[in-house]
Parts: structure tokens; sequence; C-alpha cells
């Protein structure tokens, strides 16, 4: 079961790189999708006993963080015309460098944190918070909207994959609760993006600069 | 009985969505709130017993909070209809059932005693806000609600993160993990402390964004200078009381594991620093509609203070979140109907309110004096309550800075006031026809009336709620 487990969480730190490294849409977005597959079968390679219960969860879990929001991310931007992340404030090698150092930190870190000892030696806790400064690194260096939505996702799985710890703790209704509220803020923000790129013609966050002292 | 508090505002939001008419629609808002201030009524008589297991529970704690904001909205839903009748060219179904669906949010989170439920009930307030933000349809407003949205979700993800640190914290030590409060509590001795430590702070981040403490309070000037007065009103007192509610159900547990050492210097360097910065901006702030934003991240900053000096102080802090909120109703209403009148919230436009406007200017004013700790408002008594706490502490450099910051506010904050509702109507004083009308000013007046109500006299009930919730913040009296 867990042998599973550290592949899928290596994989998953790999495509955190391929978001950090990638300059088109189109190679971010289906990035994100495959993350958000392979979130859906941590949650059934996690569990001890597999439900049905656990089959659907996963299966919401692949079809909104897979399927729905990708779909939505792609909506969101069909009308505006496909460009480059043309300046990024800060550069693409330098961002794979700084999230090496990002992810060796989460490692450090979760080395001074105590660990249960049925979860010693995974990789769970430093792919989570490594997933968390991803999200971050994006969010703050990018000036695209989209890319911000897709930091703001990338910030969303790695929390989600620090909840794998607590399957037990975590019931159903919570956990749909929180896919739900994920669904509707990416839906809401797909809406605010399109009014952008009609407001401003670019979807570039560079625009919103009226507001300031 | 508890789901009715959820249930009432939700029915009318859908009743407000499927309602056709632009021009009836918004006494859905009204109907909504006077319904969710009767069950909130008898929800403070009979005190009901906790729905599905224990997750939702009304302790006096939520009694405090909800009640507040139930009163609060319903002032604020008396100003509604006829503020949405000036802008009959804005489509208001979304604004309407947003509102409604904001205050049933709302009651979740006051009601919620699991820590996942409670970060639903969180995020969802901010996806219902943010609609409301973005009712002027122009690139101002679009602007604001993306900070908003963006940086309220990303707080909101940490907090999330810092719930299931805190969940971790004691399945590491071999209790049944679990995300309920009162388990939490009861077992708060045993939490590993290095999860507890890490996950206060994540969560007093998280929250704290949405409360809008300062270095986290960079998306409310926007939001609050762009949003129609109403929402703001409802934003700086219902949103931030919620989140400020969390903030206290986490301290709560901290506390039970004997940490509040530790908790109490970080709420009050954050609260001092919430102060300073809305202090500083709030000097020559030309916006009026952003230096009420800056008002709130200092407010804000009182509130956590309070909380970190504890005991007394404590007490003055939980009566600070009513009497500001109350305040923050006055001064955002009014402050819509300025801007209204002047079509423009920039003071090199807007002079002599009070002659153009007498009742809004004049209770513009009046709000600026309660909030700034004027006698006999409400405010003033609630601050003297925390700097009597602080000084009980004996925390002098605390309250050194603290009498400091207070009289830099009131003079910033004074200096902006004054232009506005003083001197000759400026000539943008003409450019629209904009009367004051009862409808739009009386329940700005109910508001102030009970902000200096609060001032002169506490009501027998408020006073042994307000014990009871202290007991909850800190587990002793």
């Amino acid at each position: 079961m867990h042998s599973l487990l550290d592949p899928i969480l290596v994989l998953v730190l790999l495509l955190n790189f391929v978001v950090l490294g990638a300059s088109r849409t189109r190679t971010i977005i289906p990035a994100v999708a495959m993350q958000g597959v392979l979130l859906g079968i941590m949650i059934v390679v996690v569990q001890s006993k597999v439900t049905s219960g656990v089959l659907a969860m996963a299966a919401v879990a692949v079809i909104l963080k897979g399927v729905t929001i990708p779909r939505m991310l792609y909506h969101a931007i069909r009308d505006v015309v496909q460009r480059r992340e043309v300046e990024p404030i800060v550069g693409f090698v330098t961002s794979l460098l700084l999230g090496a150092v990002g992810t060796a930190l989460a490692v450090l870190f979760s080395k001074t944190l105590p660990i249960a000892h049925e979860h010693v030696g995974s990789l769970i806790v430093p792919a989570a918070l490594s997933t968390v400064l991803t999200g971050f690194l994006l969010l703050t260096t990018r000036v695209k909207a989209i890319t911000q939505v897709v930091g703001y996702l990338i910030l969303e799985n790695g929390v989600f994959i620090f909840g794998l710890l607590l399957v037990e703790a975590m019931p159903f209704l919570v956990e749909l609760g929180v896919l739900l509220d994920l669904f509707v803020a990416i839906f809401v923000m797909g809406i605010i993006i399109n009014k952008i790129s009609q407001e401003f013609s670019t979807v570039s966050t560079r625009k919103l600069s009226a507001l300031k002292e | 009985m508890v789901w009715l508090l959820i249930l009432v505002p939700l029915l009318a939001a859908v009743g407000a969505a499927v309602t056709p008419s632009n021009r009836w629609r918004p006494l859905w808002v009204p109907v909504g709130g006077a319904a969710h201030l009767v069950v909130m009524g008898v929800a403070l008589a009979l005190r009901p017993s906790p729905a599905l297991q224990g997750w939702l529970a009304l302790d006096a704690l939520g009694m405090l909070v909800l009640g507040f904001i139930s009163l609060l909205f319903f002032l604020c839903a008396l100003y509604a209809p006829a503020y949405l009748a000036l802008r009959p060219d804005r489509p208001n179904r979304v604004f309407c059932a947003c509102l409604l669906a904001m205050l049933a949010m709302m009651s979740l989170v006051s009601l919620s005693h699991h820590l996942g439920l409670m970060w639903v009930g969180m995020e969802a307030t901010t996806l219902a806000t943010a609609p409301l933000l973005y009712f002027n349809h122009n690139a101002r407003s679009l602007e604001a609600t993306w900070k908003y949205l963006l940086i309220g979700s990303v707080g909101i993800a940490l907090a999330l993160l810092g719930s299931f640190f805190l969940a971790y914290s004691s399945l590491h030590e071999g209790l049944e993990s679990t995300l309920l409060l009162d388990d939490l509590v009861r077992s708060a001795q045993q939490l590993s402390r290095p999860w507890l430590h890490a996950a206060f702070v994540l969560l007093l981040v998280g929250y704290g964004t949405k409360m809008g403490l300062a270095p986290m309070h960079t998306w409310k000037p926007d939001a609050y200078g762009e949003a129609p007065g109403l929402a703001g009103a409802l934003m700086a007192g219902g949103v931030t009381s919620c989140a400020f509610l969390a903030i206290l159900r986490f301290y709560r547990i901290v506390v039970a594991a004997g940490e509040a050492a530790f908790a109490r210097e970080i709420l009050v360097f954050v609260g001092l620093l919430s102060m300073a910065v809305g202090a500083v901006f709030m000097i020559r702030q030309r916006d009026f509609k952003r230096m009420l934003a800056y008002s709130s991240v200092e407010h804000m900053g009182i509130l956590v203070l309070g909380i970190g000096i504890g005991g007394l102080a404590t007490f003055g802090a939980l009566l600070h979140l009513v009497v500001n909120g109350l305040s923050k109703g006055v001064l955002f209403l009014s402050a819509g109907n300025i801007h209204r009148a002047y079509d423009s919230k920039l003071t090199d436009d807007v002079r002599g309110a009070i002659r153009r406007l007498p009742v809004s200017g004049a209770l513009f004013l009046a709000g600026f004096l309660a909030i700034t700790g004027s006698p006999p408002g409400g405010p003033f008594i609630s601050e003297f309550t925390i700097l009597c706490g602080v000084f009980n502490g004996a925390h002098y450099v605390v309250a050194t800075l603290f009498l400091l910051l207070l009289a830099t506010v009131f003079i910033g904050m004074g200096a902006t006031v004054l232009r506005v509702v003083q001197g000759t109507p400026s000539a943008q004083a003409a450019a629209t026809d904009y009367q004051d009308r009862p409808q739009l000013v009386v329940p700005i007046i109910i508001l102030m009336t009970l902000v200096v109500m609060l001032g002169v006299w506490m009501p027998g009930p408020l006073a042994s709620l307000l014990r009871e919730a202290v007991v909850c913040v800190e587990g002793r009296p």
C-alpha cells in the first residue's frame, strides 16, 4: 500500500517543478490537472481498508481537481489571446532554483517536527510543505491572473496532501465541503479573470494597480 | 433549532434569487434579516441543544457574536431596499442573494464546533462577499474583488493547513485524532507542542488575513474603498467578527494546553502592529472610505491586543467587538450616503457634508467621535476596560503605545473627517440630487443610539452574556 505512496508523491513534486519552469498556460494547466488526478489516487492508496465511500471520495477529487477545475481554467482564458508569461517578476530558472531551495527547506523543517511512528520515513509531510511553498512562489512571482489561480490550486493541493495524514479524523462531509469550496472559489476566480480580460484586454495583473496609497 | 439560524437566511437567499422583479427583490433582505433576528432572539432565550453530534452548538461566545451579527444585519437590511432603489440601473439579484447567503455562512461559522466545518463556512463567507464588492462593475471594483478573493482564499488555505496541524498534534500523541473543538479542549494537555505552536501561528495568519490584521491587511482598503457602504458595514462588522471568533476558538485550545503565554505574546505584538499600521495610513488619507478600512485594521488590532492581555481586557475586547461593529455600521452607511450625494469619496471634492446632508453628515461626525473613543460612545467604555486590563497586568510599555496610537488615530482620522463635514459645500456637492430620506438615515440613527446606549448603560443580560463568553475564551472567569 504505502510502497505506492512515495512514488506518487515524487511525481507530485516533479509536477511542481514542471509548473515552475513552464512559460505557457498550455503546459501549466495539464500539469496541475495531472497533480489533481494523483491526489485522488492517493486517497485510495493511503487507506488501510478501501470502502465504497473512499472510492466515491477519490472519484469526486479526481473529477473536480483533474477534470472540472482545469476545464474551467481553460474556459476562463478561452477568449484571451494565448501568450507567454512575458515578464514574470522572477525568471523561470530562478523560480526553479527557488523551488529546489523550498523543497530542501521543507525536508529540513519536517525533520524538526515530531512525526507519529506510523508516518516515519514517509514523504507526506515534506511533499505537502514543498507543494505549499511552490504555490506561494507562483502566487507571488507571476503576473498573469490565470497563473496566480494555478498557484492557489497548487497551494491547496499541498494542504490536501497533508490532510492524507488525517484520513480518519476528516469526515467525508468536511472533505467534500473543502472540495466544493475550492471548486466555487476557482469558479468565481474564473469569472473575474474573464471580466479582467474584457475590461483591460489582458489577463496580466500588472494593470490592477489603480488602488494604492 | 440551531439549524434554523442557517436555513432561514439561506431560504431567503433562494427566494431573492428566484424573484424576477428588480424592484421588489431587495425586500427579501429585510425579511430574511428580521426572520433571522427573531430566531436568534428565541435561541438566546431557550439556549437550544447542540445538533449534528455536537458539530453545531450555540455557546455563550457564539451567542454573543451571532446575536450581534444578527442585529447589525437586520439594521443594515432595513437600509438595503432604499439604497438599491437609488441604483435602479444595476441588476441586484446576485447582490441580494449573496447578502443573505453571507448571513447564513456567518451563522454557520458562529455555530460550528468542528474546525473543518468552521473552515468551510469561513471560506464560503469569502465567496459570498466577493460579488458584493463587484457591485459597481467597473475596473476599480474588479481590482478590489480580485485582490480580496485571492488574498482571502490563500489566507484561508493556510488556516486549513493550521487546522490539520492541530488535528495531527493529537494523532501524534496516539490520541484519537479529532477536529471537534470540545474534544480538543479536553485533551489539550496531551497535544504535541511543536505541532500546536505551528498550528496556532498558521491559524492566526490564516484567519488574521480574513480579519484584516497587519501585515495581512492589504486587501482591506481596496475592498472597503470600492464596496458599497452597505457591504462595507457588514464586512467590517460581521465577517471580521467571525474570523475573530475563529481565532478565539483556537486560542481556547492553546490556553487549555497551558501554552497561553506563547499565544499572548504573538497576539499583543500583532495587535500593536495593526494599530500602528492603521494609524500611519489614516494620516493625510484623502479617501474617506479607505480611511474607514484603516480604522477597521486598527480596531481589529485592539481586539487581539485585548485578548493577548487577558483577564479584564478580554471582557473589554468582547465588548469592543460589539460596539466597534455597531459604530462601523454608522460610519460605513453614512459614508455611503455622502458618497452618493457627492459622487466622490475624495476629500478634495467632498466638503461641507454637514450642510449638504445635515443628518448623514452629523451621523458621520458622531460615528467618528464614537469610534475614536470619545465619551459617551460605547467604544470609550470598551477601550477604557482594555486599558484597565493592560494596567492591571502592569504592561506599562504596551499601555503607553496603546494610548499613543489611539491619540494618533484621533488626530489623523479627525483631520479627514472634519475636512469632509465642515466648511461650505464644494462645487461637487451639486453632482447629484441625492437627499437624505428616512429609509436611508433611520437605520443609522438606531445604530448610533445603540452605540451611545452601550456607552452609558449596559443591559444586565448583555453583561452576564459577556462574562460567560469570557469563560468560553479563557476557560475561567
